[in-house]
């Protein structure tokens, strides 16, 4: 076998340009898919996790029904339960209640319909962007001397089409959860800009205390929403909370969705990407596999004669062939680790330093995402796109090898 | 005698070509796959392009549309424009033929029954002149679409519908705030379902006459925009000109739709890049083996350049005819590249590409549901272009080399 492996590697460089190359078809094709894919996936990333940050969590535990209706009435009546529940579970890194209601809200000017968000300040914080992206005023307060005030925060699109500012009064006018009548008079204590628009256009946010009295929640909320250690633990987790919930809770049973069924346009988005752009990297190996193609039939073809004569002086044809594909699988690797190599270099670089993509940024804020695009390394995005030229131009190179196995001595040797 | 050389190497570059058919045919396959790929998917990304663009002009935009100075920055009851009779003289005076407008009041309101309430666009549309604009006239499909008489008729999304748990014939009321600035308040029944491309469009829209509007919102004879439909061949970017020198500027707003759906603006011209990104990119990966087969091809022939060039020819022909063969063998893949692109686009081309399994995800970039691939010539060009001249730019190599070899070590290589 070492003897195999010795001639090959000299086989390989007798004609060390046309090795060369080859070797550099395949690094570029590896490169391209490294580069490509690291940047799909650091865009889905940045897109998922700025969704996620900005509005519903890793995880969501609603009542049947409430993520298509939001109706008022599908509650988590005891979420003091949940929330016992999900301290004692390790992976859940934090959780904060919401209630929703949709309400009309009057400035002195205008006014809007629009949904109000009750929320925890304290651990909203822990979850969500909210506190971070606060603009201009201040956050929600922890503790609230005043009960009579209802403070709030604005998102900075909406604030500028109801025309108002820091400390004006807004009249929230909607509908409580027992049918009543729900009115109040709510305060701007901040202005937010999260950079996703749509956010930014349609959302005012007070605390969930004052928000459960002005619409009848008698204690109730609409959503946990649960955040883990990282993305990649989500299916787990929600595993351990579809078996835990049906412990804490036994009558109402509650849903657990992650973001993937929160957000389905999300996910949907993603894949239509990632499926796009795998048809062009198929076609790009392709190419490349045919643009190759040549190079191993020319290391048969020009050694006809010489393998007439190894055959004639005992050598099988089985052992010709292997030799011809640990040629050829030799070559390919070489340009694949190469390009696994390079790649990861160029993208490194880029994940360090991000790439400007300003020109586009209307279309990045829809997505939620600002500013620069980080490619993102990891095993899959290193290993998936090399392996798959490898694998292409490996049953590329099977063709001239398996020609071998028709190959005559005395008619090989005479092969001018 | 210039014209007979000419033949010759033609005839030379030809026969050297097929000399080793496998060969050859195996490099003709790399680019004809290139080459189709560069078509059929070019094809597809401006499908897609042409699929939002439709969709998104014919979902309210169209082609232009003349608002108040500041209804778009701050769309409110407050931004409309009062006195229609300039406009609609400039429209006349303006648009050719065959150009169709329509007027509308287009507010934020709040549509409630009894189990549900929720923000809606409130449109108030003239429903014949609004049918030759927008999607709204053909969408309608259950229960009827609007007459002018309708005065308590409102037609409304299925989405909506689903999310209201209402149906045909039951009541809907929509608040919004009148030019006064007072709430105004006023139950429609549902006359007609329409369906849309898009849930969200079908969730966000409700279409009542434009009077019954204007009377609700006490606008008298006021409204938010005009919406102008060109056909295929007329001139947005010169029409939206044209316009705009005849209005003056303080008051009117008037815009094409590209500045109008900003999102995919930008998304276009994202793509229009992503191309000849996907172009140069496939190129490259055929010209490693564009560059190592002729080489094979030349290597092979030392001794017969050698003797080429003991008997007189000049290298500067010996590059000719080197670049030659590659130029035929290029332009014979392209032909069939091409060829076979065309083909499946056409075969794509009548029944679409159907992408419902990711409606959402579709729906969530502005993509319609059917994707029909199209064939700009522009495009077509620029791929081919692309192939040749980069072909024969990486084929001057091995091209260079041929003419280097001296005839004395040419004639001894074995």
């Amino acid at each position: 076998m070492p003897i195999d492996l010795k001639m090959a590697w000299r086989n390989i460089w007798r004609n060390p340009r046309r090795t060369f190359l080859t070797i550099a078809a395949i690094a570029f094709a590896s490169i391209i898919l490294v580069f490509m894919l690291s940047f799909q996936f650091g865009s889905y990333e940045a897109m998922i996790n700025s969704s996620v940050k900005i509005q519903t969590g890793h995880l969501q535990i609603q009542a049947p029904g409430y993520k298509d209706k939001q109706s008022i009435h599908m509650v988590v009546t005891d979420p003091e339960a949940v929330g016992a529940f999900l301290n004692n579970s390790s992976e859940v890194a934090a959780y904060t209640f919401r209630a929703r209601a949709f309400s009309l809200v009057s400035s002195e000017e205008r006014t809007y319909g629009i949904m109000i968000t009750g929320i925890d300040p304290s651990s909203e914080a822990g979850v969500s962007t909210l506190k971070t992206s606060i603009r201009r005023g201040k956050y929600l307060f922890e503790e609230n001397p005043n009960q009579e005030i209802v403070p709030a925060l604005i998102g900075e699109l909406l604030a500028r089409n109801l025309q108002v500012g820091l400390g004006d009064e807004l009249t929230v006018l909607g509908q409580g959860r027992d049918g009543s009548i729900a009115a109040s008079v709510i305060h701007i204590k901040g202005i937010y800009r999260s950079g996703l628009d749509e956010f930014d256009r349609a959302s005012i946010h007070i605390p969930l205390q004052q928000f459960q009295d002005i619409y009848s929640m008698r204690g109730a909320i609409h959503e946990v929403v649960v955040v883990g250690k990282s993305l990649r633990q989500v299916p787990e987790i929600k595993k351990r909370l579809l078996a835990g919930i049906k412990t804490t809770d036994s009558k109402s049973s509650l849903r657990v969705l992650d973001w993937m069924e929160l957000m389905p346009g999300l996910r949907q988005a993603i894949e239509m990407d990632l499926f796009s752009g795998i048809i062009f990297y198929i076609i790009l190996i392709i190419v490349v596999a045919f643009s190759i193609l040549n190079t191993f039939l020319m290391a048969i073809i020009e050694r006809t004669k010489e393998f007439g004569v190894m055959m004639a002086i005992g050598t099988t044809r089985g052992r010709l062939t292997r030799l011809l594909l640990i040629e050829s699988f030799s070559m390919t690797v070489i340009g694949m680790v190469t390009g696994a190599v390079l790649g990861s270099l160029i993208t490194w670089y880029f994940q360090v330093n991000g790439i400007d993509i300003s020109g586009s940024s209307e279309l990045l804020s829809h997505y939620g995402i600002s500013g620069r695009l980080y490619p993102k390394l990891s095993l899959a995005s290193i290993i998936s796109g090399p392996m798959a030229v490898m694998i292409i131009t490996f049953l590329a190179a099977l063709y001239p090898a398996l020609k071998i196995r028709r190959l005559r001595p005395v008619e090989a040797i005479s092969h001018v | 005698m210039y014209e007979n050389r000419s033949v010759i190497y033609f005839q030379l570059a030809w026969r050297n070509i097929w000399r080793n058919p496998r060969r050859t045919i195996v490099i003709m396959l790399a680019v004809i796959i290139g080459v189709w790929s560069m078509v059929f998917l070019g094809a597809l990304m401006r499908g897609l392009e042409v699929g939002m663009i439709k969709n998104g002009i014919a979902t309210l935009t169209g082609n232009i549309q003349i608002h108040h100075q500041e209804y778009r920055n701050d769309p409110v009851i407050d931004h409309s424009i009062t006195d229609t009779r300039e406009v609609k003289a400039a429209l006349k005076q303006t648009l050719p033929p065959g150009a169709r407008w329509s007027f509308r009041v287009r507010v934020s309101a709040i549509a409630s029954n009894a189990r549900h309430s929720s923000r809606v666009t409130l449109v108030g549309i003239d429903p014949k002149h609004e049918a030759a604009v927008s999607f709204i006239g053909q969408a309608v499909t259950r229960g009827r679409y609007l007459g002018p008489r309708d005065t308590y008729g409102i037609v409304v999304g299925q989405a909506l519908v689903d999310m209201f748990d209402t149906k045909i014939g039951h009541k809907l009321v929509l608040m919004s705030q009148a030019s006064d600035g007072e709430i105004a308040s006023k139950a429609f029944r549902i006359i007609g379902v329409f369906r849309a491309e898009m849930l969200a469009t079908e969730k966000q829209f409700a279409f009542v006459t434009l009077p019954v509007a204007q009377h609700m919102l006490k606008l008298n004879e006021g409204i938010s925009e005009i919406s102008i439909a060109l056909s295929n061949d007329q001139d947005t970017k010169r029409l939206a000109t044209a316009l705009k020198a005849k209005l003056p500027s303080d008051t009117y707003d008037i815009d094409p739709w590209w500045d109008l759906l900003p999102i995919l603006n930008a998304y276009l011209e994202l793509s229009d890049g992503f191309v000849f990104i996907w172009y140069v990119v496939v190129f490259i990966s055929m010209g490693f083996g564009i560059i190592n087969t002729m080489l094979m091809a030349v290597f092979e022939r030392i001794r017969e350049f050698g003797l080429f060039k003991a008997m007189g020819m000049k290298p500067g022909w010996i590059i000719r005819e080197v670049l030659l063969e590659s130029f035929l063998l290029l332009v014979i893949g392209m032909v069939f590249g091409n060829i076979s692109g065309l083909i499946t686009v056409l075969a794509f081309s009548t029944n679409g590409i159907d992408l419902s399994a990711l409606a959402a995800g579709a729906e969530f970039a502005g993509i319609s549901r059917m994707l029909y691939p199209v064939i700009y010539g522009m495009d077509i060009a620029i791929a081919n272009l692309v192939v040749l001249v980069l072909g024969i730019l990486v084929s001057l190599y091995p091209a260079a080399r041929a003419a280097r070899f001296t005839p004395v070590e040419a004639l001894a290589h074995t």
